[in-house]
């Protein structure tokens, strides 16, 4: 396959002025993240927009959508429009910033939702992520009023009175290992809520990190009665399980927490018949003395980027349309972002050697952080090369910048 | 056995050999001069994040009897409380060559975090609402000694197991030596996760051996666990009437401190068929026997 750009667009063989020979490689759209944590402005010490768009553009990524729980919060025009230059400087990623649904975080009053939405970032996408907007009354406001510049709330659904203290998924390895159990139901009543409320309202819903069997049978009936609910679900919630707590090893800390085989299987169904519609990595970057300590003081969160693409391979194999509609096409009709093959199209693609293998070392990582759950893991399948609107981000797996 | 972090960790017969090494070290702790050189030039650091009376003293005197050099480090007024994290506490103990570290601490699995630290043993004194292995141990120890056996006995632990690292250890440790553990209390505080359950203290002391009973916070009432100290205390509370309606060898145990009129009425906590006592004089001896097969013993 040769794929034919002019300009930084896919164009035909005739218009080509630059051709790439896939040479055997699987060509797809450009990767696109909806949840990631590039930590700056706040925390460059675990990750700046920069280090954060190289490991993206590693994992063969063209697009990320900056959740907004920085330091300050990207709760203004001004925030959003910082990390969409930073983003651009970086040009190694479209980097497509997420603003904050209510001021602070705080859970109180909204956002300047629309200063956001019409300022230089073009903000589509209102997240609390890390807090879930927990008042029904204001979630309800937030739904609606967004809708005047076609936005979407993705929200994280964790009822904050369920999940008091939680360290880990509430089960059996929970008791035993004797750490405050974040139950299922906290997260499927919010989103059971959730569902209700943007029907009755008629607005779009996203649902960050979808975590149990119960969450996704929700999410079901509520596409199956014509609800406008989007879905998503991480790498490590598609591979990995509960019983990885007992070394108490915090590396292993997340929030929705990792669930149990039961549940792995339930999103693993509905990633692929569409009730779940994207994979996001939730790409979590933690400074080490946030991770190396005691597990309840840790900080929850996983690095993603670079490894979701093969944790995907790894979990559904060489399934290329499902990969290429969960990872790109959707996550980017979500965003309101192009992705696709076509021509016409911005030539953001990416070029993956599906038969190399390769162990994760933290390391090398181009993360500044280095907590990754696959530590020591053999993955397969290796992004060889990245453009973005032509460009080459990634070359012989190599960033560019 | 490096470590002992969890009460999970010990089979029936390394159970066993600790409970029998127990029993001699009783012996020297009857005597009058209460020593032996065993740990001699062996430093044993008391690292306690959390308020510990009992469980401080016992390692203490454990190692003491053990010849031992102890050092107490806790963690009010010292670099913990300047925000020193637990690994640099770790280096610094390390640097001083501690031999091994008895750790008590807030957060559950901080034992099993500080053993990657420090080259030495590491002892978990109590973490979190996970475990108190020792605890587990003295307790056995304790219906070993009453009863003359553990092997086919009925044991109820009764209270807020839900919190409770000593329920948690003797869940483990008894099972593994042959009891037959009921887990007692209210649904709110009893997790069906752990094994046997039994929502009726009546019920089930007409037939147990050995009826342990947790401390329950009086915090827990302001959390809706229970609607009142009463109506806990009605239900789930050891009192005269209750032990007089158990089997007449049976006995009754605490980890202490009790809550004296909630969860055992001073009656039941001063009778004879409780052991609460021994139970702290068994704990040294116990103590001392981990502290020698971790230390001086086989390894």
């Amino acid at each position: 396959m040769k794929i034919y750009i002019r300009d930084g667009v896919l164009v035909s063989k005739e218009d080509a002025a630059q051709t790439i020979d896939t040479e055997g490689l699987v060509a797809l759209p450009g990767l696109v993240d909806l949840h990631t944590h590039l930590r700056e402005p706040g925390r460059e010490d675990a990750e700046t927009v920069l280090t954060g768009s190289r490991a993206a553009a590693l994992g063969g990524y063209t697009a990320v959508c900056a959740m907004a729980n920085t330091s300050p919060v990207a709760d203004t025009a001004g925030v959003v429009e910082q990390v969409y230059r930073l983003g651009q400087e970086a040009g190694l990623v479209d980097v497509q910033p997420i603003g904050a649904v209510t001021a602070g975080l705080r859970g109180e009053r909204l956002a300047e939702l629309g200063a956001m939405a019409d300022s230089a970032a073009r903000v589509r996408i209102f997240s609390d992520d890390g807090h879930c907007v927990y008042d029904p009354r204001l979630m309800r406001r937030a739904l609606e009023y967004v809708k005047a510049f076609d936005g979407v709330i993705a929200q994280h659904a964790e009822e904050p009175r369920l999940t008091e203290g939680a360290q880990m998924h509430e089960g059996d390895v929970s008791q035993k290992l004797g750490l405050t159990g974040w139950p299922a139901v906290a997260e499927e009543s919010i989103i059971a809520r959730d569902v209700l409320l943007a029907a009755h309202v008629g607005a779009r819903l996203h649902v960050c990190h979808v975590s149990t069997a119960g969450s996704v049978e929700i999410i079901r009936q509520a596409k199956q009665r014509g609800i406008r609910v989007t879905a998503e679900v991480t790498p490590h919630h598609l591979l990995l399980t509960h019983e990885r707590a007992g070394s108490y090893d915090p590396v292993y800390k997340v929030n929705p927490p990792l669930r149990t085989t039961r549940d792995v299987e339930a999103l693993r169904e509905g990633l692929r018949d569409g009730t779940i519609d994207i994979v996001a990595t939730d790409h979590a970057p933690h400074a080490m003395e946030d991770k190396e300590c005691e597990w309840a003081y840790a900080r929850p969160g996983m690095l993603g980027l670079e490894t979701a693409l093969s944790i995907v391979l790894d979990v559904f194999g060489e399934d290329w349309e499902l990969i290429k509609d969960r990872m790109s096409l959707a996550p980017a009709r979500i965003a309101g972002l192009t992705a696709g093959l076509e021509v016409g199209k911005p030539a953001s693609f990416t070029l993956v050697d599906p038969s190399a293998r390769w162990s994760v070392t933290p390391s090398e990582l181009a993360s500044l952080s280095n907590n990754t759950p696959y530590a020591g893991m053999t993955l397969p399948g290796r992004v060889v090369h990245t453009y973005l609107r032509g460009v080459p981000t990634v070359l012989d797996g190599k960033v560019q910048k | 056995m490096k470590h002992l972090l969890s009460a999970g960790d010990l089979d029936a017969p390394a159970a066993t050999e600790i409970l029998d090494i127990a029993a001699e070290m009783a012996a020297v702790s009857g005597r009058e001069i209460k020593k032996l050189p065993t740990l001699r030039g062996r430093t044993v650091v008391n690292l306690f994040y959390e308020d510990s009376t009992r469980t401080r003293i016992s390692f203490e005197a454990a190692a003491k009897r053990l010849s031992a050099d102890v050092i107490n480090f806790s963690a009010k007024g010292s670099s913990v409380a300047k925000g020193e994290s637990l690994k640099d506490t770790a280096w610094t103990l390390q640097a001083m060559g501690a031999d091994a570290v008895v750790i008590r601490h807030p957060a559950s699995g901080a034992p099993h975090r500080l053993a990657n630290w420090v080259a030495g043993s590491v002892l978990n004194a109590g973490d979190g609402t996970h475990e108190h292995p020792t605890q587990a141990l003295l307790d056995a120890y304790t219906i070993r000694a009453r009863m003359g056996r553990i092997d086919g006995l009925h044991v109820a632990i009764v209270g807020d197991v839900l919190h409770s690292r000593v329920a948690r250890s003797n869940c483990l440790l008894l099972r593994t030596l042959g009891a037959k553990v009921t887990l007692v209390g209210p649904p709110t505080l009893v997790p069906v996760e752990l094994g046997e359950v039994s929502y009726d203290f009546d019920e089930v002391l007409k037939d147990a051996d050995v009826v342990m009973m947790l401390r329950v916070q009086r915090e827990r009432m302001n959390d809706s666990y229970f609607p009142t100290e009463r109506e806990y205390s009605r239900r789930y509370g050891l009192d005269g009437a209750r032990l007089r309606r158990m089997p007449g060898h049976a006995i009754v145990m605490h980890p202490g401190p009790m809550n004296r009129g909630m969860e055992i009425t001073p009656e039941v906590a001063d009778s004879p068929r409780s052991t609460i006592v021994e139970q702290v004089t068994n704990g040294v001896s116990v103590r001392m026997a981990c502290l020698y097969l971790l230390l001086g013993g086989k390894s």
